[in-house]
């Protein structure tokens, strides 16, 4: 049975659903252990134990949280070896990235970043080029590190739960490391996190700055916010939000863009949603060709009305 | 200050892009500079400039991997301000993942140092045809250098950087020693457009050619068969077709809403 090593970062007193999706990932592909950076809450520990964690890897350091990636990196990597792991699975944030590829030049491994499923052999699905082909690949080596888009798979405690021990790794000294010298908290916006949203509703140089109605209706539905980049350049709303090429891509079960022309840079970011939903003064906007419903209309007419109608069936 | 600054010419995403060959890689017919390096390339030239530019011996490095059009993505970043480029080319390179790139490179950025040593190592925040983001920090890795991804601000001042990443949750400060391998994002600057000027002065400009032989790397450790990934099966997805449009008529707000309603997304 293949060896999963799971690497979670700074969990606090719960476990994201993305952490859980990755648990129940691993241990359909072998038996799964965690390697943990921060402190191991006690419902955290629990939360292992239910979903089949054996052991969870602790780093001998505690200040990894110090610096850019490379010592989470050199932690990941010795602790890859220790559990004798065969896959190694992250998140797919710019961090869980660049963590996997820098364990990976330290494991001789294979990484592979953009995953959607993963066959028990190994094999790892993902689309490419904004969304217009879907590859399998795999890497030739030992060890392989994964890192796992959210929203792929459904979180599913084991059928029993697993004796949990810790063990503590030595963490290697990295010479060359960027240090973190000041960290601001931005503003929680209480909204789902764009990139792993069940629904999105964005915005574009049609709302002429007055992102309200986009908000309203995302807020209605329980949706997270995006934008296009000339809304996000325009400085209308924070460079977070921007869905496409040069932003975050995102694929939600429902997209409903709102004075967005959906040129090819808009596009990429979003054309994997299950269902598309537009809506543009313009008939002629390309975003019309690839949408499941169209409304060829003033959006601060047809938004209000929308968010109106669904508070009005919500109760 | 001596600056290496990633270029990659990709397929331009304004058109269809295909995975053609064995080894499925991205057609490259239709290429050109990827975006994403305009932003190191400017934050390279406002750094020499900041310096007195190439009359004080600041390099702007332009590095390109790849087949013969990555001359291309040379040309455009001489023809913007880069001092002088450096084209890596060797049939064995085709194919490499990111490992075999990185390593690559590594060897490359090495080679260019042996005379003077490099300050800097400049990136875009990923490719716009690959999309992993991994090279810059593997070329950290493997360059033993500190690792400065995603920087929507960069200031060097005295063998020592400072910038600002920008995450969703959190802004964050990060310091360094020079020389380190740093990625930008398309927040940090606004990249400049050739001028008649550069487009002349760039004939003038000298590109190197460089083989695996010239930075020491052995042709089985690259491409194909060096790589550690490979992509098994390649499909295209189907076109997204056009759904129902309406016009409004006063009441596509609740049109729309009973779309959704169908559809059990409410």
């Amino acid at each position: 049975m293949a060896k999963v090593l799971v690497y979670i970062d700074n969990p606090g007193t719960s476990l994201k659903k993305s952490s859980l999706e990755l648990l129940t990932l691993g241990r359909a592909l072998g038996e799964t252990a965690v390697a943990l950076n921060g402190k191991l809450h006690d419902d955290v520990a629990a939360a292992f134990a239910e979903y089949g964690v054996g052991t969870v890897l602790l780093p001998s350091a505690e200040d990894l949280d110090d610096f850019l990636v490379a010592p989470k990196a050199a932690y990941l990597a010795a602790a890859a070896g220790q559990a004798g792991a065969d896959i190694v699975l992250l998140d797919n944030s710019p961090e869980g990235k660049e963590i996997a590829a820098r364990a990976g030049i330290r494991l001789n491994a294979g990484v592979i970043t953009d995953v959607v499923a993963v066959d028990a052999d190994g094999t790892a699905h993902k689309s490419v080029l904004a969304g217009s082909y879907n590859t399998a690949c795999k890497a030739g080596t030992a060890v392989s590190v994964l890192t796992v888009k959210a929203n792929n798979v459904v979180p599913e405690p084991a059928a029993a739960p697993a004796a949990l021990e810790t063990v503590t790794v030595e963490v290697p000294a990295v010479s060359a490391a960027a240090r973190i010298t000041a960290r601001e908290q931005k503003v929680a916006s209480g909204r789902p996190d764009l990139t792993d949203a069940r629904i999105v509703v964005a915005g574009g140089r049609g709302l002429d700055g007055d992102f309200g109605p986009v908000e309203e209706l995302a807020d209605a539905l329980g949706a997270a916010v995006g934008a296009s980049r000339a809304a996000t350049d325009a400085g209308w709303i924070s460079h977070d939000a921007q869905v496409g090429q040069t932003g975050k891509t995102v694929s939600p079960q429902l997209y409903i863009s709102a004075g967005i022309s959906g040129a090819i840079q808009q596009k990429a970011g979003m054309q994997t949603a299950k269902v598309i939903v537009a809506v543009n003064k313009d008939a002629e906007s390309p975003v019309f060709e690839i949408a499941d419903f169209g409304i060829v209309g003033d959006l601060f007419d047809v938004l209000p009305q929308a968010t109106a109608e669904i508070k009005k069936r919500k109760g | 200050m001596k600056i290496i600054v990633l270029v990659k010419h990709v397929p331009d995403a304004q058109f269809d892009r295909h995975l053609t060959g064995e080894g499925y890689t991205t057609d490259r017919d239709e290429s050109i500079l990827s975006e994403l390096d305009e932003y190191a390339l400017e934050a390279a030239l406002q750094l020499a400039e900041a310096r007195g530019g190439a009359k004080a011996g600041n390099q702007v490095i332009a590095l390109s991997m790849g087949p013969s059009g990555a001359v291309n993505a040379i040309k455009k970043a001489l023809q913007i301000g880069a001092t002088e480029g450096v084209h890596l080319t060797d049939d064995a390179l085709a194919g490499s993942d990111a490992a075999a790139t990185s390593l690559a490179l590594a060897a490359a950025i090495r080679h260019l140092g042996s005379d003077a040593p490099v300050d800097l190592v400049l990136t875009g925040m990923a490719s716009t045809d690959g999309e992993t983001s991994l090279v810059p920090a593997q070329l950290a890795e493997r360059l033993d250098l500190p690792q400065v991804t995603f920087a929507s601000s960069l200031e060097v001042d005295g063998g020592r950087l400072t910038a600002r990443r920008d995450a969703d949750t959190s802004s964050e400060t990060v310091e360094a020693p020079l020389p380190a391998v740093v990625s930008v994002t398309d927040q940090i600057n606004e990249p400049r457009y050739p001028n008649f000027k550069g487009i002349i002065a760039a004939k003038r400009k000298s590109i190197t050619t460089l083989s695996l032989a010239d930075i020491g790397v052995d042709p089985a450790q690259v491409g194909h068969a060096g790589s550690w990934t490979s992509v098994l099966s390649a499909e295209e997805r189907p076109p997204r077709t056009a759904g129902t449009i309406i016009t409004d008529e006063g009441d596509a707000g609740i049109k729309l809403v009973d779309f959704l309603a169908a559809q059990k997304l409410l």
